[in-house]
């Protein structure tokens, strides 16, 4: 509430607006400029200035898949990476929105809005030390763009990536090739260590003595993290996933339960977060 | 150039795009996509006396070509509106129209009563129809005598016009809407969300946490309009139109059939734009077909004789 906002540039094509220090855009015909697909994972690159310039490791976009009315609502895609004047999303085809995305091809053209919501904690404090970043399947997609910033801070990243057979793992070579530590797990044991990315951390945890952790994946995954985390008292964020109606919180629709020092209360993921230190989330099986 | 404006008799609006309560924040959040003075008015998110907690989630759910919603009016409360948001609200030349919530016959008076002693408010849109906050969608506006009680004892403790918002979910919108009426209220919004449910068939649960939601957007636009259609030859106070409206022609539809003002919604959360860009297609379609107001569309529909 009160926030001060301001428009800075308007034309037929692009909004430009901020929040406090947050900037948003809305790039109605941003352009698929590089597909890459791997069985039901997509990897697109889209031109969109504006968005890309702003964007932050952890934050969003809303991208409207068509114009018309079904499915009607925008669809969240953490931002992957950033490159130049073009931002990358990764995302597993599920549901009749990432369908239709993934039915699309370069030339095409989306209604992007974003940079939205806040995103991981980026601190030059960072600088030489050891920091874990834990995905699971599709949960990996922003942590490339966080690993990239972090390495440029001076910090010294450990991917931990995990899936329940090969094919979950399509980004693996992606981070090898940019020279990124990684540990993989697969349920199945047909890549990495055979269990949970979880178990896989825990066994790891000693050896690395991360300063900070990073996580987002399964509700599961990030619970076990949020736990071991706690134990051994090192400082932990995730990315919460919901449903949501509009991304610029608006609708109410994308709440979790969330505490502070002196309250709890459902707040919305698209404005508050989608990243929320561990200590402030409560996590499923607390709640009554 | 074509005169947008409508006069709704309690009040005149610039033009008839008003934004539909729980779709618009409290207005503030769409300043950056909107140029809120453009608007005919805005409604802003209903208010209890009280913060309001609101349901837990999942809260929303998406169906064909409609959004189902159950975020039980989270909220902050009648004071910290007065003395946050509505400073912030007071420059805009335009209607502000505030959505007013209770538990209690009572609560809805104290909200007026509280408001009423705070400028820079138009009318009250009174919400008798929310289907989230009571088991199973019960609300004042499923029955008529309810309706009329409510909305008599808001009109006697306001200085200001009541809009009075009903409920799709019942069998005779008519008689709903004349209770309304009779109750004293100065015009009706047609109408708020349709009760609704959606199933998850793996888990075998309901989608939301409520269980039931309200259904918006375009699924339910031929469903208002026939109700609208009904209540507008039998009352004699303005009707607003509101369900499923993500163009100008929507709205057009509305307006033909008799309603004086529309409410964009869902839209809203699609193209933050969306009010901006109703208005701009029916300024655009009354050029194009030689409409010099858009008052002369309203109640233009043309019913030939079924006999």
């Amino acid at each position: 509430m009160g926030r001060l906002l301001l428009i800075l540039e308007k034309n037929s094509d692009i909004f430009v607006l901020a929040i406090e220090s947050i900037i948003m855009h809305n790039e109605l015909g941003a352009l698929i400029v590089q597909k890459q697909t791997w069985k039901d994972y997509f990897l697109f690159r889209i031109r969109g200035k504006h968005i890309a310039q702003e964007s932050q490791p952890g934050q969003f976009i809303m991208l409207r898949p068509t114009k018309s009315l079904h499915p009607l609502l925008r669809r969240p895609f953490s931002i992957h990476s950033v490159l130049n004047d073009c931002l990358e999303i990764f995302f597993l085809k599920s549901g009749i929105g990432t369908t239709l995305l993934s039915q699309m091809y370069e030339g095409n053209s989306v209604d992007i809005l974003g940079p939205l919501g806040k995103g991981f904690f980026l601190d030059r404090e960072l600088q030489g030390k050891r920091v874990a970043l834990v995905g699971g399947g599709r949960g990996i997609a922003p942590l490339y763009f966080l690993a990239q910033k972090l390495l440029d801070l001076g910090a010294l990243p450990h991917i931990f990536y995990g899936g329940k057979t090969l094919s979950d793992l399509p980004l693996k070579q992606k981070f090898a090739q940019k020279n990124h530590k990684i540990s993989i797990s697969t349920d199945d044991g047909s890549i990495g260590f055979k269990g949970l990315i979880t178990d896989l951390f825990q066994l790891e945890l000693d050896n690395i003595m991360p300063s900070y952790i990073y996580a987002c994946g399964p509700e599961a995954m990030m619970e076990k993290i949020a736990r071991i985390a706690e134990k051994m008292a090192i400082p932990a964020e995730f990315s919460l996933e919901s449903i949501m109606g509009c991304g610029f919180g608006a609708c109410w629709g994308c709440v979790r339960r969330i505490k502070s020092d002196t309250r709890e209360e459902w707040v919305k993921i698209c404005e508050e977060g989608p990243v929320f230190s561990g200590h402030q989330i409560i996590w499923h099986d607390e709640e009554s | 150039m074509t005169d947008l404006s409508v006069d709704l008799g309690f009040i005149k609006l610039k033009n008839p795009v008003l934004t539909a309560s729980g779709t618009f924040g409290y207005g503030i959040e769409f300043k950056p996509f909107v140029d809120l003075n453009k608007l005919g008015g805005f409604i802003v998110k209903g208010l209890y006396f009280e913060p309001r907690e609101g349901n837990p989630p999942p809260r929303l759910v998406e169906t064909a070509s409609g959004l189902i919603n159950a975020i039980g009016l989270q909220g902050i409360g009648v004071k910290r509106f007065a003395e946050e948001i509505l400073p912030q609200l007071r420059s805009y030349d335009t209607a502000l129209i505030v959505n007013v919530c209770g538990d209690e016959d009572q609560e809805y008076a104290a909200v007026v009563d509280y408001l009423d002693r705070h400028e820079g408010i138009s009318a009250y849109e009174l919400n008798i129809s929310c289907p989230n906050t009571k088991r199973e969608g019960r609300c004042p506006a499923l029955n008529p005598l309810t309706t009329q009680a409510v909305v008599k004892l808001v009109k006697e403790s306001s200085s200001r016009p009541v809009i009075t918002k009903l409920s799709p979910n019942v069998t005779d919108i008519v008689e709903i809407a004349l209770s309304a009426q009779e109750g004293g209220s100065d015009g009706l919004s047609l109408a708020n969300t349709f009760l609704a449910l959606a199933v998850d068939v793996e888990k075998r649960i309901p989608k939301l946490s409520n269980i039931f939601g309200g259904l918006s957007g375009p699924a339910i636009k031929p469903l208002t309009l026939r109700m609208v259609y009904q209540v507008v030859s039998r009352v004699k106070i303005p009707v607003i139109g509101v369900g499923g409206i993500m163009t100008g022609r929507d709205a057009l539809e509305y307006l033909i059939t008799g309603a004086k003002a529309v409410e964009v919604g869902t839209a809203n959360f699609v193209d933050p734009q969306s009010t901006l860009r109703v208005i701009q297609d029916l300024e655009d379609f009354c050029k194009s077909h030689r409409i010099e107001r858009v008052e002369d569309t309203i109640g233009s529909l043309i019913v030939r004789d079924r006999e």
